[in-house]
């Protein structure tokens, strides 16, 4: 799960890590008032939005009088951002984050993150802040610091003062360091990134950014971070599917796809593409989806625009092909389906299936093999291409 | 011959009167694997199949030798379940779970390694030797005994991958799905050795996906070590980076864990990469007919 910076900073906060005086505004009278009474002149205007590469889209702006307040808040609320943590999808910026200026002398990089083939928590630091850490490692590896810490041990002291030597910072860094480990640990965390972690004139350090990804299989132990959860920056269909315990992340192609299983999934997706189509959705119904599991994710794959041909790809196991089968055939007749809708089942009962499918009066286009169902969507594409010119 | 289980493999299921546990645990056993005793804490001295059901896996070790463990224990308890194992020295600890957190699987990791026990999982489907025995939820009736030996991440894909094997009448030494967590325990690379060693397994078939690098670690491992031949298909090309595929460790990350990463990698190795996942069979069965390991 992700949070905004704002809620990154008030964990920051509850755990002693120092962050700029401000304030979260919704409107430019608000932040107007912010900049008055809180942070003082200058300070800086930040959207909060799900995405990374907020400064490069015009997302944070620099003020020096209340004007220059006014005028980055009205610039600010409601402009759309895009980068590759959003998937090239717009999104709104609802919320801005009203801080005061830091005084900065030296920009650093600072994250925790989990390792996941050294199977452990590594910290990566760098006296080169400010720019992404995949530039970073370009630009000067030298200067990237690596520390990985086995969570049954903690942090190793002569190991973290090793590191603060490297980065040229003193007891102040290894205090903030055991502060962010207490809190990837306890609020389990998949990664902690402050970039830039700033030293000011006077030698303290703030966290100027803040950027934290929650394990989702955690959050059952930590409701205060199950709360922070932002409905709003997710897509409306997958907060809907969320509710019925389906796995479905929305693309932007028109063949939705409905699969038991992540990585049959993942494949099925892959094949549409094949096939010359851009998939609409990955859905996964899980290995025990029931006939009500199904109307559902079909309910959800139809309220999907663009979608205009659907591709079901189950591979019965345990989960048995006629059981499967009586749940399409509920769905479709119940939503008054009428696009195409090709199914492929395979496995457990699966000739019993389909013969519930073609005997139901429906129009399903059923087959049996994964290369069948190729050549379908295929044969499918192009007749809705001519049907189109 | 087989990997890390066979049909003389004793086998202990924690969990076993629980919904799933006692749902798969008759699966397994209808398959012929010798399910010899089950832990649930609380309800010692009952029975479900005939076998008798322990609060604990040490009150279990008393009676009976065990060789295996089957864990279909909720995801809140199942980190403690695997450590119950580790601690009794169960050799291999076979976890179906999904949705452990990742902080637990870090120490649950580190104290199986230092027992010296194996860990298969979690969040994965479990194993089978077909004709021998299977321990998990892997569906038993499309297997079939052969030469092909199968590593996978994911679940129903390879059973995709294992029933168009299977119609070609192209059989199976061992499946093994390692499961789709950021943190699990038997690597690509751990069955990549065991195949190689195996006699009876004259190819190997690597379902792989995004997210991570256990692909591209497998493919170094394979240019080093491996004589044997290895097919693999990737899963996720089309997969946006920074969104959760299903699995939780299915994620492409900072630019890394990508589909076209892992396929150069596994290329670069010598691996058959099928791009089509409709094509895994028929490309082991021409690798076979072309090694003339069988007959066109």
């Amino acid at each position: 799960m992700k949070i905004h910076e704002y809620q990154a900073k008030e964990l920051f906060r509850q755990y002693n890590i120092p962050v700029p005086d401000g304030k979260l505004a919704v409107t430019t009278e608000e932040s107007i008032e912010i900049a008055k009474n809180i942070t003082g002149i200058p300070c800086v205007v930040k959207a909060q939005v799900h995405s990374g590469a907020r400064g490069k889209a015009g997302g944070i702006k620099f003020a020096c009088t209340i004007d220059e307040v006014k005028e980055a808040a009205n610039q600010i609320i409601g402009m759309e951002i895009s980068s590759i943590q959003t998937a090239g999808e717009l999104k709104k910026v609802r919320k801005i984050l009203i801080e005061k200026a830091a005084q900065i002398e030296k920009e650093y990089y600072l994250s925790l993150v989990l390792d996941r083939s050294n199977e452990c928590i590594t910290i990566i630091a760098s006296t080169e802040g400010g720019m992404d850490i995949e530039e970073i490692a370009k630009k000067t590896p030298e200067f990237i610091f690596k520390v990985n810490v086995d969570t049954r041990t903690g942090l190793e002291q002569t190991k973290i003062t090793e590191l603060a030597e490297k980065l040229r910072l003193d007891k102040g860094f290894i205090d903030l360091l055991k502060d962010l480990y207490r809190l990837f640990i306890e609020k389990d965390c998949s990664l902690v990134e402050i970039n830039p972690l700033i030293r000011t004139k006077e030698g303290k350090l703030i966290a100027l950014d803040a950027k934290i990804n929650f394990d989702d299989n955690a959050l059952y132990r930590n409701p205060d971070i199950a709360a922070m959860r932002d409905v709003e920056e997710e897509n409306p269909l997958e907060v809907e599917a969320s509710k019925y315990n389906l796995n479905y992340i929305k693309l932007n192609g028109t063949v939705g796809c409905m699969v038991n299983g992540a990585g049959l999934a993942m494949a099925t997706m892959d094949i549409v593409k094949l096939a010359g189509a851009e998939p609409a959705n990955f859905l996964d119904v899980g290995g025990g989806a029931s006939a009500q599991n199904i109307e559902n994710a079909f309910k959800l794959l139809m309220s999907d625009k663009n979608v205009n041909l659907v591709f079901i790809n189950i591979f019965g196991g345990i989960l048995r092909c006629d059981i499967l089968a009586e749940g399409i055939k509920s769905a479709v007749s119940s939503l008054n389906v009428n696009i195409p809708v090709i199914v492929r089942l395979e496995g457990t009962n699966a000739e019993i299936g389909r013969k519930i499918l073609n005997e139901s009066g429906l129009k399903f286009i059923v087959c049996d093999s994964l290369n069948n169902a190729v050549t379908l969507i295929k044969d499918a594409i192009k007749l809705r291409d001519m049907t189109k010119k | 011959m087989t990997i890390f289980v066979n049909k003389d493999s004793k086998v202990l299921v924690q969990g076993i009167t629980g919904k799933e546990g006692s749902f798969h645990a008759e699966k397994c056993l209808e398959y012929g694997t010798k399910i010899i005793c089950g832990v649930t804490p609380g309800k010692s001295g009952q029975k479900i199949f005939d076998i008798p059901v322990f609060n604990s896996v040490a009150d279990a070790k008393q009676e009976h030798h065990i060789d295996a463990s089957l864990i279909f224990v909720p995801p809140k308890f199942a980190a403690d379940a695997i450590m119950e194992a580790a601690e009794n020295n169960i050799a291999l600890i076979v976890c179906i779970t999904e949705g452990i957190p990742v902080i637990d699987m870090l120490k649950v990791i580190k104290f199986v390694d230092q027992k010296g026990c194996r860990l298969i999982g979690p969040n994965c489907p479990g194993i089978i030797s077909p004709e021998e025995a299977k321990l998990g939820i892997i569906p038993g009736h499309i297997h079939k005994k052969g030469v092909a030996g199968i590593i996978s991440r994911s679940g129903t894909l390879t059973y995709e991958a294992v029933w168009q094997l299977t119609q070609l009448g192209i059989g199976q030494s061992t499946c093994i799905g390692i499961g789709g967590d950021p943190i699990i325990g038997t690597s690509f690379i751990d069955c990549l050795r065991e195949f190689e060693k195996d006699p009876e397994t004259e190819i190997i078939c690597l379902v792989g996906e995004i997210g991570g690098t256990a692909e591209e670690e497998a493919a170094e491992f394979i240019k080093k070590n491996l004589s044997k031949p290895v097919v693999s298909f990737i899963a996720g090309t089309t997969a946006p980076p920074g969104k959760r595929m299903g699995h939780a460790g299915a994620i492409i990350s900072g630019g890394k864990g990508t589909a076209k990463g892992k396929i150069n990698a596994l290329e670069e190795a010598g691996v058959r990469v099928c791009i089509n996942p409709a094509e895994i069979g028929i490309t082991i069965k021409q690798v076979l007919e072309e090694r003339q390991l069988i007959k066109p």
